[in-house]
């Protein structure tokens, strides 16, 4: 079936068979690897993309479903190669990541409550990451960063 | 990891969803968000031959309010539920149960309606629905059809919905009046999780916000579907809803009660945490409607 959507602002046309996951379809049709693949079922939410302003778990949607969607992944985030997004150079200040591969997902689920919520509680932050899970870190300096991130973004505009 | 191979249709409207689902000779599935098709799919415990995108069809996606009661498109997202003005205005337990759904990542998938048709024991909105006493609406090639959410939950994951049936929208009754009040409480393993054991009350104070005149008050992941408390609920009718009052008429609820064993907890502590759950969701209930006497 021929899908056609927006990922990180570039419009792709591709066929693809209906039961290809939307991750599936993003690292293996468009090699954008950032986006991790973990349980494949909903649980660890490694696989997290941002799909029309919401984050949502990619291994839990068919890319057909995303037809005519506009998706940010990980790689969509910052402002051009070699840049890091306010939350990336927050994770990486605070030290909030240890083998990395959660942080993908992490960061999406982050970027999307800094997009609704500039000025996060503890309690918002651990609410917006309860469906991503870490076996590193122990969580507080993931929530260290996305504290951080938010009080850079709030100064930086003021 | 990977679902078997299946074909996908998107209908625009409703017409073309029945007729797609009248055709007997292919195994066809309704998908709306997929928060649990898609994984039941990957894990081949489904292997539907047709999924029906309902997604794009636009007169399912709305929330409309008439004059007693809320009506909820089948597409309506979890995540704009919680958002919406006019859920949190006239249905304040669905509001309190919303956060308590999955994780925002799946809220921003998964719907209203899909959880109902899902009917896992356990499942908040399945709770709520039954609480509020909601209507659900369906449609096939051989028209519509109006069914209780207590007749529609047959069974944990069993409903009475035909093969050839979409689910168009659910009604909830308007409970927000300045006499009433909400209470929901749960517990799991940790938060997101689904539920162990969780309660629901919605109930209705005299004008002066001492005696109790209705109370709907009921426990979802102790039985196969969520039960009323009808013990429960009459021995606190007229009560003034003291502590002792409802310490004591809890108790009837647990007697009520038969609970599976199960890898997150034994039958036996289910029934105990259920009888501590209601007790807190009707403290809850009780204190928000008296909180908001002056609000009005």
């Amino acid at each position: 079936m021929r899908i056609e959507l927006t990922v990180n602002g570039k419009r792709v046309a591709h066929d693809v068979e209906p039961r290809l996951s939307l991750v599936d379809f993003l690292r293996d049709e468009l090699d954008l690897t950032g986006t991790h693949v973990g349980c494949e079922h909903g649980v660890c939410g490694a696989c997290s993309v941002i799909v029309d302003g919401d984050a949502v778990r990619s291994c839990l949607m068919f890319a057909v479903q995303a037809d005519g969607a506009e998706v940010t992944t990980i790689e969509g985030v910052g402002n051009g190669p070699g840049t890091l997004s306010a939350l990336q150079d927050a994770f990486w200040e605070t030290h909030a990541l240890q083998c990395g591969y959660c942080t993908p997902g992490m960061i999406i689920a982050a970027e999307s409550l800094l997009a609704q919520n500039d000025n996060p509680s503890d309690q918002d932050i651990r609410e917006a990451i309860e469906g991503n899970l870490c076996r590193c870190t122990g969580y507080v300096q993931i929530v260290e960063a996305i504290a951080l991130a938010a009080r850079n973004i709030r100064e930086a505009r003021s | 990891m990977k679902s078997a191979p299946f074909e996908y249709v998107r209908p625009q409207n409703l017409h073309d969803v029945c007729q797609l689902l009248s055709d007997s000779a292919i195994d066809s599935r309704v998908i709306a968000g997929g928060q649990t098709l898609v994984p039941l799919m990957a894990m081949r415990l489904a292997r539907p031959e047709r999924l029906v995108d309902i997604t794009h069809v636009d007169e399912l996606a709305d929330i409309v309010e008439t004059e007693d009661t809320i009506r909820i498109g089948a597409c309506v997202r979890q995540r704009s539920a919680e958002r919406s003005p006019v859920i949190h205005q006239h249905l304040p337990l669905l509001s309190k149960a919303l956060p308590n759904v999955g994780h925002q990542q799946t809220r921003n998938r998964g719907t209203i309606g899909g959880s109902i048709c899902n009917a896992d024991p356990t499942a908040e909105i399945v709770l709520t629905a039954v609480t509020l006493g909601a209507t659900l609406n369906l449609q096939s090639i051989n028209g519509p059809r109006s069914v209780c959410v207590t007749d529609f939950l047959v069974d944990a994951m069993e409903t009475s919905i035909a093969d050839n049936e979409c689910l168009v929208s659910i009604d909830f009754p308007k409970t927000r009046t300045k006499n009433s009040g909400c209470g929901f409480v749960e517990v799991n393993a940790r938060a997101s999780d689904y539920a162990i054991v969780a309660a629901a009350v919605s109930l209705t104070l005299d004008e002066r916000h001492e005696k109790c005149t209705h109370i709907s008050a009921c426990i979802g992941g102790a039985s196969s579907v969520p039960v009323m408390t009808a013990e429960t609920q009459n021995s606190l009718l007229g009560s003034e809803l003291t502590d002792q009052e409802i310490e004591a008429a809890v108790s009837h609820a647990a007697r009520q009660l038969t609970p599976m064993d199960d890898v997150h907890a034994s039958g036996m502590y289910r029934k105990r945490v259920a009888a501590e759950l209601l007790a807190r969701a009707i403290r809850e209930a009780r204190d928000d409607c008296r909180s908001d006497r002056h609000a009005h």
